[in-house]
């Protein structure tokens, strides 16, 4: 049995660094959410301590994401193939593959969640500065901190939710998780969860 | 006022309802006459004396106020602004400044920490360090602009209405320190009545407008102005004219709590039952023979 390469070294820890960090924004940003969270301000050492180091994890898991971004980004314009992909969502829960368009190196669902990343964490970094003290909230009007709270709330939910999927999709298809840490996938999990991507790199076989 | 049992009935970032109270407290409140505020600051003196606070020193602005703003240091400041009146002349708009005591408070509502913040029996909103994060929160959801947090201890602070000497009977520093009785405190019953007949008294000096300051968009407040211009609040250094709870602090506090982590919970077991019903999704190796 054959293994191709899916991820270097490089993209492995590059994405781990961004897991790792979203793990601590979430839990630490849950905790500031909501009272029933609040529990989880002991995770980084209480509730100064999660107030402190929110930001500067956040700050620090954005950059990452930029890094990881660039790395990413051309395989995962969405094409024609992926809209149809999309449209048949619930084929693909229901494993009635060969129903479904052919599946390039990232799936449809795989390039959404991408681009929601994205967006999102765009949103999270610009209205986190907006109401972090003490060092940038005093620069904007009173308005402004307000909306940016709320727009830093609903970005992270559309992302939790984001991550969720992306979560599960791992756990759902075999090979996925293994594939992130050691890099290396079988070629019969290529050919059946990416065979485009698959053909291109055998040269079209 | 008489010594009074308070208890805590509401607190910050907490889901669940307090114990009842054993008895009835009277809601309390403090009342500032402008009409009879001379903007002399010992007020301001006597905050800072029984509280223990100390503002920076800062610099002259050619202005009376001193120091310039709220803070850690000066939980309540005289703000001066004059005004030119109808007759050609100059109105000098004196507005001591400092908590309102919401009923409804912005501050309680945006509170993450659970009992950073808390309302007794009697109407007093009162912040307790203790389990304050320093985050700011409260600083949105304030529709006075009132919390300040403290640059050396990050902690949030603001007027306590001497909760601690009104539990004992006392009256708040402030008013116990007033030269002219342009600040009284008592039953919040009682200091509206007393409002109404200094009302009175102002529109037979020619103040039609003179009104009472208790804004219903917070649900009242436990501290209130007589004013002499009372059609115009803002012009009272800024004195909203109908406060009320950001709507966005109130979407970002209110609905949007409970419907996110619902919705969240629901993805996650989503997972869980799709995962059940359609088990994992396995590669069968020997589908490899090809390769």
């Amino acid at each position: 049995m054959s293994n191709i390469v899916r991820y270097k070294a490089s993209d492995r820890v590059n994405h781990w660094l961004v897991a790792l960090l979203f793990v601590l924004a979430t839990v630490s940003g849950l905790a500031l959410f909501h009272p029933s969270m609040y529990f989880l301000t002991g995770v980084l050492g209480g509730g100064q301590w999660t107030r402190i180091l929110h930001p500067f994890i956040g700050t620090i898991m954005f950059v990452s994401f930029v890094i990881l971004y660039f790395r990413f980004w051309h395989h995962n314009i969405l094409s024609k193939n992926d809209r149809q992909w999309l449209k048949q969502i619930g084929d693909v829960l229901n494993d009635r593959e060969d129903k479904l368009p052919e599946v390039g190196r990232y799936n449809g669902g795989q390039k959404l969640v991408f681009w929601l990343m994205t967006i999102t964490m765009l949103l999270l970094v610009v209205s986190g500065l907006g109401f972090w003290r003490p060092y940038f909230a005093h620069m904007f009007a009173m308005d402004t901190v307000r909306l940016a709270a709320v727009v830093h709330a609903g970005a992270a939910w559309v992302l939790i939710i984001g991550i969720i999927v992306h979560v599960y999709a791992s756990i759902w298809v075999k090979g996925t998780i293994k594939g992130m840490w050691t890099g290396i996938v079988s070629s019969a999990w290529a050919r059946k969860h990416h065979p485009g991507w698959y053909k291109e790199i055998n040269g079209g076989k | 006022m008489t010594a009074q049992v308070l208890h805590v009935v509401a607190r910050s970032a907490t889901t669940t309802t307090p114990p009842p109270e054993a008895a009835k407290t009277e809601h309390v409140a403090k009342l500032i006459d402008i009409s009879k505020c001379i903007g002399c600051k010992a007020c301001q003196v006597a905050c800072m004396e029984w509280n223990e606070t100390r503002a920076e020193i800062g610099t002259n602005d050619g202005m009376y106020d001193n120091p310039r703003d709220l803070g850690s240091g000066a939980w309540t400041v005289m703000r001066f602004n004059e005004l030119e009146n109808d007759q050609g002349g100059i109105d000098w708009m004196i507005r001591k400044d400092g908590c309102m005591h919401c009923e409804d408070p912005g501050c309680m509502k945006a509170c993450p920490s659970p009992g950073a913040i808390i309302k007794l029996s009697n109407g007093i909103i009162d912040f307790n360090s203790d389990n304050c994060i320093g985050c700011g929160y409260c600083v949105q959801g304030c529709p006075f602009n009132i919390p300040r947090i403290s640059a050396t201890t990050n902690k949030a602070t603001k007027c306590s209405l001497c909760s601690d000497r009104v539990s004992k009977g006392q009256d708040p520093a402030c008013v116990s320190t007033c030269p002219t009785k342009a600040l009284t405190f008592g039953t919040k019953t009682e200091q509206i009545k007393l409002a109404n007949e200094r009302i009175k008294d102002l529109n037979e000096r020619g103040y039609q407008k003179a009104a009472l300051y208790d804004p219903k968009g917070v649900g009242g407040t436990h501290v209130m102005y007589v004013l002499p211009h009372g059609d115009k609040p803002e012009q009272y250094n800024g004195l909203p004219a109908n406060p009320s709870i950001s709507p966005t602090v109130a979407l970002w506090k209110g609905v949007m709590k409970p419907i996110a982590l619902i919705t969240m919970a629901s993805a996650v077991l989503a997972g869980v039952l799709h995962y059940a019903i359609k088990g994992p999704k396995v590669v069968e190796e020997d589908h490899d023979h090809k390769a």
